[in-house]
């Protein structure tokens, strides 16, 4: 295995071993605690700009598979730091390795790094910009380029991240289906149809397909069954700044019809679209980058009940004129313990964020709804007066548990205008 | 919410003595109930039979009842304490059961007793397999087809749906006792009739098979607000089909990815809820196919459990602390992490490291024991390892089971490869499974064969893939290594991934061709030294502030920029992040005692945990090193610091040699550090206490006769033999019956009594692998001597006995397996006088600082000194606990300079009361295994009773052992022809007291000759109805059974088996059958009655 170094910006050097890619990769060094769901984090889009650092330290134990990716097109994270990468990979659903799948992506990772003394000094120093690099290994080289880089505010990278065009989608979300014929049939179509393309198992257009439709295919019969959800009321329409696939699976879940539009998606055209509801996603970098969601959604805010996640939060609260801020190392796991004011309850939730909104620099427009216990960071606010809520953290795990997915049906309730069990709250529709 | 103000005084039950499937966790969970509770200013009643607790010490609770756990005494405590809740969860499955009949019986009703944490229709829910599958059904969760059964006959019919192999888990036993996986319709019949009897509500499920699915286990607690966490995940080494407790675990899960995991957690959070655990830990346990994902629930205890105590210390969140808390009503938000200081309790633990348990087995003292592991629970005991990877956390785990491992060693000698042999390994469980998986690996056996053979996950034995081929590099590239070469960083960099990968010195040494020591001296000489990391419970995502440490071998990292930050010192080379931070504070090293075994287990972890309780008092920053997860000692609040390493001189030495204490403390921790003080010493690192020198002077056969010599003390005749030649020899020159040992052993592991020449040499065939170091002693056998025990403490100057103890059994039978008296019960005041002067002229001449412990023979008013120990020995918590002297605090404390006087122990303790030790057996685990007790202790645990006179605490003892002694009815007497005399005595006082004698034969005619009317009953060769058939249909009430002589000894085998299953209370030799006549002599005239441990101390002169 090829030497790989991994330089951050105050100078820092972890010599490791490459793995996935070669080559270079520059990026923002964050650490996420989470002990499983590698793939959906590196195919999680908000991760565009950044490398990641896993704390736990063997990686690729369980493989990748097809229906585990969160975003078309492949992982999105800029790098991978981990202390063991286990290229056997043993699951049921295992479709092949890890580090294939890095290499054939073309993602740059490295091993054989000391995570928790890394994650240690990013606590203790701050999230910085790095370096990975498998073809120069000369330091002082890398933190030359590391510090030439203008860093992770100075770019909108959502617009890399969302989709091109607008297109609906059906999928629910993974149960475990008893009888898997039903898959081994289609994986077994699917093949053949690469095959006749001449494409491998690891190719990139077998994985990251961004023929909406094929996908639609390839990820709608297997994980999860939309025909399960009988009640297609509401229509909603979901701002890609970056979507977790999660998210809409989980808005099929809760009833709605969903369509995805594109991120620079005018407010007029989404109000001629007349829906029922409006999602504002998640997304990587600077809340203050996307300038055109925030335009949006100052026209959209009162006119339509929107729910915000996560980048879709920050947007919203820069929107309505309040102020957002960064934080030392971010949050980036799922073990944070958010508290919902409203119900009292304590859940434990998926969390991958850099920014927060200063709810205080709202001046009384929203009220506090969510709480993280670890910090007391806010996690989540509501309009006062108009059908708007969201939440910092991310209510359709993936990775992560799934305490918080009642949201999805509490954003359900607020569009038919009922009061929202146990919040002492009603919405005006 | 805030904790609740309506109860005031809260009743805990603890486990009882240590039994398979139940050990020394409950004592950690216990203790920390207690202390939680007490924190929050309740005041709290503790029940527990067994006195080598901590949670027995007089601190640890307002009032203490060191008394039998049944029903009925606590019905007698609960009338005197009027506590307003009783807490059930935190003492095992005994506790549990205890508290649904308390609950059943109204008694908890009639005097206002609520229970907290969980209620009797959750116990019950959780417990009842019909309930369990119904309550699963509702929350949409699958379980193994399965069904209750009652009877033989439903059991029978409902087989033909399930097929085979069939499990079979009777309802409401210990660690799954009586279960066991039929492939056919006999071994069904004869598991259901087991189950079925042993079941204590006569149910028995017999379930479809998940043999080979993958096995995991999740900690789940659970507030009164309905908050629920997951606290821990663990992933089983070994599948379904193997009991947890003998499976070796790994934390976190591994091979689930996240939308598994969380199908999991959410599983679980239903199942508490349906459950309706109100408040407290759980642990659920589900199979997973691995063909298809498809998910089963196993089982949930709805209480603190092994697991738990191994879920706490692998992620650092005390879940029976937080449990206690929870249920007086505080929530998991309210309640602060310790750890992190600023983060709730309403969290998940993320770790970054890999936690490997392994459990420990004892087969080697039960040669005719099944050594298969199947889903009944036969290990005593366990390690747990904590390592950045598998690989690490696994091979650090197999040098702490201390068995004479220091890795994945090869089973078989090189160029002979016996797969046949090694496949046969593979496919039955057994403990040393994990080698012969090496074995075939090495030898080029793959993964997808041995996965077929074993169902172990592929994952796991990549990893150990991984380690085999790093063997081979080890070997390779350490054989043709010159240090002077040039090669050196190349070498430098292969020996620290070897170390990262958790390879001993001695392993690496093994590979190598040197000596342990040659590789540690290279190794440091290289600079390669551990580093330590913290278990922070966050994956050091805040700052964590209790040190709680495993050591492992990082890579550097350095830094391009100067000045050069703080966290980056070290230069050129680079810097390996240590979390130690080791303080300049006056510090001392405990050792702990490493996995519990027979012979060794909780008695050592009390002293352990006393040592540091004293030396905290003393103002000393305590270090505490071990490997056993289930103990006090390794809860991370107990000593200033904790390192949680395997205890072998590797890892202790470089701990000393980064702490750099003021000494290091070996006495407490039993054979196990007492093994590491010469090597410690001879590399320089000062050992308190008494001196490795005088600790050699006791423990070397020659230098001690030498000593006894110089006291004029009396010595039972004894010599030392290399060879069988020798032993012959030695045998014929002392006489026999002699006692045969390897010396520096402990639990009498390999001591046996021969009576003749033959049977020394079989012994001597099998003895040499029992300790291949050290020549074999030959002793003289003391026959029909009475043996004593003596704790005593000195300081250099003056020595204290701490108490002298008779044991009930004769001399021969390990003193561990011996019940025992304080005060003596039949010898004579002046010889006793004359043991205690002994004792001190001993303690005197070894220039014992700390604890010392004696045990002599008296035969016909003559004393011989059978062993010397000048260390902490099983018997003091004992001591402590019937006299109120801790003794083990004031040996740490004269251990660092306090003298008795400056302490104000300046003279005995002379007690008025009586407290009688019993020792508790396996032998339930291990069918077909003779109860007969021996030189070769057997035992896991022990219970104390205590009373007024010697015939109620040894009737409190018998009840606390569940060998509950009757009052009236039938006892059986069959008795060797050397006892026959005795019995005379015994069978008049039995008859004046109202039994009916039945005998044998032999003794029925002995009997009837001298005037006292027997019934006579067939032995089991003499036809029927024969002494086994009123054993089964219970009609006895009581057997006196004594053999002499290997045949004998198995003509009366299935006596003691079926006595030992039809739960007919026994004993196996004349003095026990003594004690007991004297014992129910007082039972007649006197109510049973309590009186807590502090009423008992105060009364102390």
């Amino acid at each position: 295995m090829s030497k790989a170094l991994l330089v951050l910006y105050d100078g820092t050097v972890f010599e490791g071993k490459g793995f996935g890619a070669e080559g270079e990769t520059i990026g923002e060094v964050v650490f996420n605690t989470s002990m499983t769901g590698y793939q959906e984090i590196l195919t999680d889009s908000s991760y565009k700009g950044q490398i990641v650092t896993m704390t736990y330290p063997q990686m690729g134990n369980y493989g990748v598979n097809r229906e585990d990716i969160e975003s078309a097109g492949g992982p999105k994270a800029e790098g991978f730091i981990v202390k063991e990468h286990i290229e056997f990979a043993s699951n049921w659903r295992s479709e092949g390795p890890l580090g294939s799948y890095l290499r054939d992506s073309g993602i740059v990772g490295i091993e054989d790094v000391d995570t928790r003394a890394l994650t240690r000094h990013l606590r203790n120093h701050g999230a910085q910009m790095g370096m990975i690099s498998t073809a120069d290994t000369d330091p002082a080289n890398l933190l030359e380029k590391v510090r030439s880089h203008p860093g992770i505010s100075a770019f909108d990278y959502v617009k890399d991240v969302t989709t091109k065009e607008a297109y609906t989608w059906n999928e629910a979300c993974w149960k475990w289906q008893k009888d898997r014929n039903e898959l081994s049939v289609m994986s077994n179509e699917l093949k053949d149809k690469d095959n006749e393309r001449g494409l491998s198992l690891f190719t990139n257009s077998r994985w990251f397909t961004t023929d909406e439709a094929e996908r639609s295919h390839r990820m709608g019969t297997v994980p999860g069954d939309a025909s399960r959800i009988t009640h297609h009321a509401s229509r909603v329409v979901v701002f890609d700044f970056g979507i977790k696939s999660n998210i809409l699976r989980n808005l099929v879940e809760a009833g709605f019809n969903v369509t995805v539009i594109p991120a620079k998606t005018p407010a007029e055209a989404v109000l001629e679209m007349n829906p029922d509801g409006i999602v504002l996603s998640n997304g990587p970098g600077d809340p203050q980058t996307v300038t055109y969601a925030i335009e949006a959604a100052k026209k959209l805010i009162g006119k339509k009940p929107v729910f915000g996640i996560c980048l879709g939060h920050q947007v919203l609260g820069l929107a309505m004129g309040g102020a957002t801020y960064k934080l030392k190392f971010g949050h980036h796991g799922g073990n944070h313990p958010v508290k919902d004011l409203l119900t009292g309850r304590v859940e434990i939730t998926s969390q991958n964020h850099n920014y927060c909104v200063n709810i205080k620099s709202l001046g009384g427009k929203v009220k506090l709804t969510h709480k993280n216990l670890y910090d007391g960071t806010e996690e989540g606010m509501q309009h006062v007066e108009l059908p708007v809520f969201s939440v910092q953290h991310h209510p359709e795990a993936g990775p992560g548990p799934n305490d918080s997915a009642h949201l999805f049906k509490r954003f359900r309730e607020m569009i038919k205008g009922k009061n929202v069990k146990g919040t002492g709250f009603r919405y005006l529709p | 919410m805030p904790k609740r103000t309506d109860i005031k005084k809260i009743l805990l039950i603890g486990s009882g003595p240590i039994v398979i499937g139940q050990a020394c966790e409950f004592d950690y969970s216990g203790t920390q109930a207690c202390k939680a509770l007490r924190e929050e200013g309740y005041t709290v009643v503790l029940v527990n039979s067994n006195p080598a607790t901590i949670m027995t010490d007089p601190e640890t609770a307002d009032a203490i009842y060191i008394e039998p756990l049944s029903a009925e005494i606590l019905e007698l405590i609960i009338k005197k304490e009027k506590p307003d809740a009783l807490l059930p969860t935190m003492g095992g499955q005994t506790a549990l059961n205890l508290a649904v009949e308390l609950a059943e019986a109204g008694v908890l009703d009639k005097y206002g007793v609520e229970l907290i944490g969980a209620k009797l229709h959750a116990i019950k829910k959780a417990e009842d397999r019909e309930l369990f599958k119904e309550a699963m059904r509702k929350v949409g969760l699958e379980v193994p087809k399965s069904a209750a059964i009652t009877n033989m006959k439903d059991g029978l019919d409902i087989i033909e749906h399930l097929g085979f192999p069939a499990v079979l888990r009777p309802a409401f036993t210990l660690g799954g006792t009586g279960g066991g996986i039929a492939y056919n319709i006999e071994e069904y019949k004869e598991l259901l009739e087991k189950g079925l009897k042993l079941s204590p509500v006569n149910q028995v499920l017999v379930e479809e098979s998940a043999l080979g699915w993958k096995e995991f286990e999740l900690e789940v607690m659970r507030d009164g607000k309905d908050n629920v966490v997951i606290i821990c995940s663990i992933e089983n080494f070994d599948p379904m089909g193997i009991h947890t407790g003998d499976s070796i675990t790994v934390a976190p899960a591994q091979t689930l990815t996240d939308k598994e995991y969380q199908r999991m957690r959410d599983a679980a959070i239903a199942i508490i809820r349906e459950i309706g655990v109100d408040t407290g830990g759980s642990n659920i346990q589900f199979a997973l196919n691995p063909e298809n994902g498809r998910m089963v629930v196993i089982e949930m205890n709805p209480r603190v459990s092994r697991s738990s105590a191994l879920a706490s210390k692998a992620t650092g969140f005390p879940i029976a602390k937080i449990a206690a808390k929870l249920a007086v009503g505080y929530t998991l938000d309210e309640i602060k992490n310790d750890i992190t200081r600023e983060t709730p309790a309403s969290f998940e633990p993320a770790i970054d490291y890999v936690v490997t348990k392994i459990p420990r087995f004892t087969f080697e003292k039960f040669p005719d024991a099944d050594a298969t592991l199947t889903t009944q629970m036969k290990s005593v005991g366990e390690v747990m390892s904590i390592g950045r990877t598998f690989k690490e956390a696994l091979q650090k785990a197999l040098r702490s089971l201390e068995i004479g491992s220091a890795g994945l060693e090869p089973v078989l000698s090189q160029g002979d490869s016996d797969l046949d042999g090694i496949k046969a390994k593979l496919r039955t469980p057994n403990a040393e499974r994990i080698w012969y998986i090496a074995q075939a690996l090495r030898q080029g056996t793959g993964i997808d064969e041995i996965h077929a053979l074993t169902w172990i996950d592929p994952w796991f034995l990549h990893n150990m893939r991984q380690i085999i081929e790093m063997e081979a590099t080890i070997s390779a590239e350490g054989k043709t290594f010159n240090i002077e070469a040039s090669d050196l960083p190349a070498f430098r960099s292969m020996l620290r991934e070897a170390k990262e990968y958790g390879f001993s010195d001695k392993r690496i040494a093994a590979l190598i061709g040197k000596t342990e020591k040659e590789i540690r001296d290279l190794r440091k000489q290289l600079g390669l030294k551990p580093v330590y990391k913290l278990v922070d419970t966050c994956a050091a995502e805040f700052e964590a502030y209790t040190p709680y440490l495993y050591s492992t071998y990082e890579k550097p990292f350095y830094t391009l920029n100067s000045p050069t930050p703080p966290l980056l010192k070290g230069g050129k080379g680079g810097f390996v992040e240590c979390e130690a931070n080791p303080t300049d504070k006056k510090k001392v090293v405990i050792l702990g005692s490493g996995p519990n075994r027979i012979g060794q287990g909780i008695e050592f972890d009390y002293c352990c945990v006393h040592a540091v309780f004293a030396l905290r008092e003393l103002g000393y920053e305590t270090i505490m090193i071990n490997c056993n997860p289930e103990t006090v000692s390794t809860d991370y609040d107990t000593a200033d610091r904790l390192y949680f390493e395997p205890l072998t001189i590797e890892d202790v030495l470089s701990i000393v040699e980064l702490e750099k204490p003021e000494g290091v403390i070996v006495q407490f921790g039993g054979q196990t550090p007492l093994k590491l003080a010469v090597p410690l010493e001879s590399e320089g690192v000062k050992i308190l206490g008494t001196s490795p020198d005088s600790i050699d002077r006791a423990e070397d056969r020659k230098r001690f006769k030498e000593l006894l010599h110089k006291l004029d003390l009396k010595q039972a005749e004894s010599d030392t033999a290399m060879s069988i030649e020798e032993a012959a020899a030695a045998a014929g020159k002392i006489g026999y019956p002699v006692m045969v040992r390897p010396s520096y052993v402990l639990g009498g592991r390999a001591m046996e009594i021969v009576y003749d020449e033959k049977s020394l040499t079989d012994y001597m065939v099998r003895a040499v692998k029992a300790s291949p170091e050290h020549p074999i002693l030959v002793d003289k056998y003391l026959e029909d001597a009475i043996e004593v025990d003596v704790d005593a403490i000195s300081d250099g100057i003056d020595v204290i006995v701490g108490g002298v103890m008779e044991h009930i059994e004769e001399a021969g039978i390990h003193s561990g397996d011996s019940a025992c008296s304080i005060p003596p019960y039949s010898l004579p005041a002046g010889i006793v006088d004359e043991i205690k002067r002994q004792t001190k002229a001993l303690a005197k001449e070894l220039k014992v600082k700390g604890l010392m412990n004696i045990q002599f023979a008296v035969k016909e008013n003559e004393i011989f000194i059978l062993e010397v120990n000048p260390r902490g020995s099983r018997t003091i918590p004992y001591v402590s606990k019937a006299t109120g002297v801790p003794l083990a605090k004031l040996a740490a404390k004269v251990m660092v300079g306090h003298t008795l006087k400056g302490l104000g122990l300046t003279r005995e303790i002379e007690i008025k009361h009586v407290a009688v030790k019993e020792a508790v057996f396996p032998f339930d685990r291990f069918p077909g295994v003779d109860t007969i007790l021996g030189p070769e202790m057997k035992s896991t645990g022990e219970v104390m009773g205590i009373d007024e006179d010697f015939g109620l605490a040894y009737a409190k003892a018998q009840a606390a052992s569940s060998n509950r002694i009757p009052t009236s009815g039938k006892i059986i007497l069959s008795v060797k022809d050397k006892d026959k005399p005795h019995t005379v005595e015994i069978s008049r006082k039995l008859t004046g007291m109202g039994f009916k004698i039945i005998a044998t034969k032999g003794t029925a005619q002995y009997l009837a000759d001298k005037g006292i009317s027997v019934e006579v009953v067939n032995k089991v060769a003499e036809g029927r109805p024969h002494i086994v058939d009123l054993i089964k249909n219970r009609e006895v009430n009581f057997i006196i059974n004594t053999v002499t002589g290997a045949q004998a000894q198995r003509d009366s085998l299935s006596i003691r088996r079926s006595a030992l299953q039809f739960k007919v209370p026994y004993t196996t030799t004349i003095t026990g059958a003594r004690a007991v006549v004297m014992a129910i002599e007082m039972l007649q005239k006197k109510e049973m009655s309590i009186k807590s441990i502090h009423e008992y101390h105060k009364a102390v002169g």
